[in-house]
């Protein structure tokens, strides 16, 4: 068991040396999702004002597409010089594959929704800081439960024709919980009359509970799909 | 030979379906809208029957990969699209009457939503994934089912209007006869097409094996 993440570790670590050097995947992934937020400030802001309740929503939305962006280009990146082969030669066992690849994923999404959060806040004048640590556990939570099943997709997709048109139809409506509750979780900390936690927690419990069950269902089908 | 029958035995049974809900009583506040019912639960039943058929058989492909399960899981993966249009192409027929607007975000309207769009990107898949993409979409099938209570829960908790499920039992003489009639019409559809679909898949299968073959030469 400890040589399963140990074996993650560095897989994820090597992802994380190759986007130190780069930065390719972050920076563009960082700045798409805040393109996204104008976008939809643009369409939704009426005579200089936001409407109540949509920073939450507008939030989630950057996250999710900025996370199939990422996806595509960490599986692109192995797709490229066919490592993902390479990797699954590796004399490890299966789930270390699938785990490195979706803690690089979800480090990426990490730090896109650490930059978000904030510059949501700022546009929508939000009360971000009051609920900080509530906030950033339901990103992170969120964030896993939709990495848990785009890694799997977007491995599994590896070079199949019109893959990166597919992931994005594939994923999103897999993940309308995590948005769901993501958005609701994140609306109810947002709350102007102060943070809700009643309701956080609730939404918190539905995120915990897609992250513990899609992640058991990956990591079953990698073991079982990577085989030959 | 045997779907044949079914699919006569079928047709047989939607033949006489509209006499049988005709002769069913009027619903007293609803009136004749509410006929509907016959064909709109019988299907969202039928559709989830089939979700979980595929979700099912798309993970006993995924461990044993018997061919069988992948034909099973792609023919009832196709089947969940089909009568998930019926439904979502009756439902806001009656919710129009009923509630005055075409849609609402009720947990079973977005759950039968997701579950078909869920079902649409698994036929995507196996039509512009390539050769190689049925492992992928046996997963989506079985991701796609166990999406299934959490969509539902998630909606649930933000809101329900949709009748609940307490109206079946609660069906008086006459309309019992007609709905269970449309469910069972309903059920042996979905087996004759299921079995019918399964047969062609194995029959492009072996068609393909056959042109790879010629090819090869």
């Amino acid at each position: 068991m400890k040589g399963v993440f140990a074996a993650a570790w560095l897989i994820a670590r090597k992802d994380f040396t190759i986007e130190a050097r780069s930065r390719e995947i972050i920076a563009t992934a960082v700045f798409f999702a805040v393109a996204c937020v104008l976008v939809f400030s643009f369409s939704l802001v009426d005579e200089g004002r936001a409407p109540d309740n949509v920073a939450a929503g507008v939030l989630w939305i950057g996250i999710s597409f900025a996370g199939t962006l990422s996806l595509a280009r960490l599986f692109e990146r192995e797709r490229a010089h066919d490592t993902l082969r390479t990797l699954l030669l590796a004399p490890v066992e299966r789930p270390a594959v699938y785990l490195g690849k979706l803690l690089a994923v979800v480090m990426l999404m990490a730090a896109v929704g650490a930059v978000l959060l904030p510059f949501t806040g700022f546009l929508f004048d939000q009360a971000v800081l009051g609920a900080a640590p509530g906030l950033a556990a339901v990103i992170l939570l969120g964030i896993i439960g939709y990495a848990a099943v785009g890694t799997l997709f977007a491995a599994m997709l590896g070079r199949s024709r019109s893959r990166d048109v597919l992931l994005p139809v594939l994923l999103y409506p897999m993940s309308v919980p995590v948005l769901i509750a993501g958005v609701r979780a994140t609306s109810a900390l947002l709350d102007a009359a102060g943070p809700d936690w009643a309701a956080a927690r609730l939404w918190i419990g539905v995120l915990a509970a897609f992250d513990v069950v899609f992640l058991t269902l990956a990591l079953w089908t990698f073991e079982a799909v990577m085989e030959e | 030979m045997g779907s044949i029958a079914l699919l006569v035995a079928a047709a047989i049974m939607f033949a006489a379906a509209p006499w049988m809900i005709m002769r069913a009583p009027q619903e007293s506040t609803m009136g004749l809208i509410q006929k509907i019912f016959y064909f709109h639960v019988p299907a969202a039943f039928t559709m989830f029957v089939s979700a979980f058929v595929s979700g099912i058989a798309g993970a006993v492909y995924l461990v044993r990969r018997s061919p069988r399960a992948e034909r099973i899981t792609a023919a009832a993966g196709e089947l969940v699209v089909v009568f998930g249009a019926i439904v979502l192409l009756t439902g806001p027929i009656w919710a129009r009457k009923a509630w005055g607007v075409w849609w609402q975000w009720d947990a079973r309207l977005t759950i039968t939503l997701v579950m078909w769009l869920i079902f649409v990107a698994f036929l995507l898949l196996r039509k512009y994934g390539g050769p190689g993409s049925e492992p992928l979409s046996a997963a989506v099938a079985l991701f796609g089912m166990a999406n299934v209570p959490f969509v539902y829960w998630s909606v649930n908790i933000w809101r329900t209007v949709h009748p609940t499920t307490n109206v079946v039992p609660s069906l008086g003489p006459g309309m019992r006869e007609a709905f269970w009639w449309c469910v069972a019409a309903y059920l042996l559809l979905y087996v004759a097409l299921l079995a019918a679909r399964a047969k062609l898949e194995a029959q492009r299968v072996a068609l393909d094996e056959l042109h790879f073959e010629i090819g090869a030469d």
